[in-house]
């Protein structure tokens, strides 16, 4: 496939740039394969490229002392990853894992300044990049930090919960998180706490709720 | 017969994303469409509906209050 001057030109990085200074910026990309489940990042390390996704897709995640995964970004074609270790020079927040076979383009940190110090466009770029960044963490952080998520959650599944299957509503986990204003992934976090308590058993494609009353606590009703 | 994982086809647009994040091989990507195929496998991960850029693909939940036997 080859780094291709149409996939830079349409990324945000590189947006209104020339078509000359675009050929003077694709000198400095690489590309990269991975295979499904390989690491290309590890939470706590440096790292001194700046990958942009090319072809599928790979998650953004931490884990938790109990070996628990919390996704924070599905990167995809057109995004990028490894922005906050190579441009502070510091460790890696997210550990990136790929989901499939992907393409990467890959550029080195070193190269990364040698173009934003020639072509200024480009680090206007990269501020509006890390400014949109900032609002979509901003985002996760109410929901961490200010919302009963889980509680929504508990209260959101009694009310379409049916006695019998074929009963009951179904919902997407994306449904799910528009109709309590959170995002998907808050929703899959809650999902598997309410489950290690008990309140609920995941089964495929089915929700049991095995203990009402427990749910009812955590949604804090009292029937 | 087993509950698969559902594609609107007017929101899809044959990127082959869920394609390539699916373990079960019950995606497959032709030349027209994103085929669902009924496989034993497919373990209701949703990596599928959660890599999908235009929310094509659901994999909805059904919500049941467990019967209890006594």
């Amino acid at each position: 496939m080859g780094v291709q001057r149409d996939f830079i030109k349409s990324l945000p990085y590189f947006a209104g740039l020339d078509d000359d200074t675009l050929d003077s910026v694709r000198k400095y990309v690489f590309e990269k394969k991975a295979e499904r489940g390989e690491m290309l990042s590890f939470e706590g390390e440096p790292s001194d490229t700046l990958y942009f996704v090319a072809d599928g897709a790979v998650k953004a995640f931490k884990t938790s002392a109990d070996g628990k995964e919390q996704i924070f970004r599905i990167i995809r074609p057109g995004e990028s990853f490894n922005e906050v270790p190579v441009l502070s020079g510091g460790v890696n927040p997210f550990s990136i894992e790929t989901m499939g076979p992907v393409v990467l383009n890959g550029m080195k940190k070193k190269d990364l300044e040698t173009v934003m110090r020639e072509y200024p466009q480009v680090a206007l770029n990269v501020i509006h990049v890390l400014s949109m960044r900032v609002q979509e963490l901003i985002s996760l952080v109410e929901d961490f930090s200010f919302r009963h998520v889980t509680g929504r959650v508990a209260k959101m599944l009694l009310e379409y919960a049916g006695h019998s299957i074929g009963e009951g509503r179904r919902l997407t986990q994306q449904e799910m998180a528009g109709m309590i204003g959170t995002a998907r992934e808050m929703v899959g976090r809650s999902l598997k706490s309410l489950e290690d308590e008990g309140a609920i058993r995941i089964e495929r494609n089915r929700i049991i709720v095995t203990d009402q009353q427990a749910l009812r606590e955590t949604a804090g009703v009292t029937r | 017969m087993k509950v698969m994982p559902v594609i609107d086809e007017s929101k899809c647009q044959k990127c082959g994303l869920c394609v390539s994040v699916c373990q079960c091989g019950a995606l497959v990507l032709t030349e027209k469409r994103v085929m669902v195929i009924e496989v034993d496998d497919c373990a209701w991960c949703t990596l599928c509906e959660l890599v999908c850029p235009n929310e094509a693909i659901s994999c909805p939940f059904e919500i049941v209050i467990e019967e209890k036997h006594t």
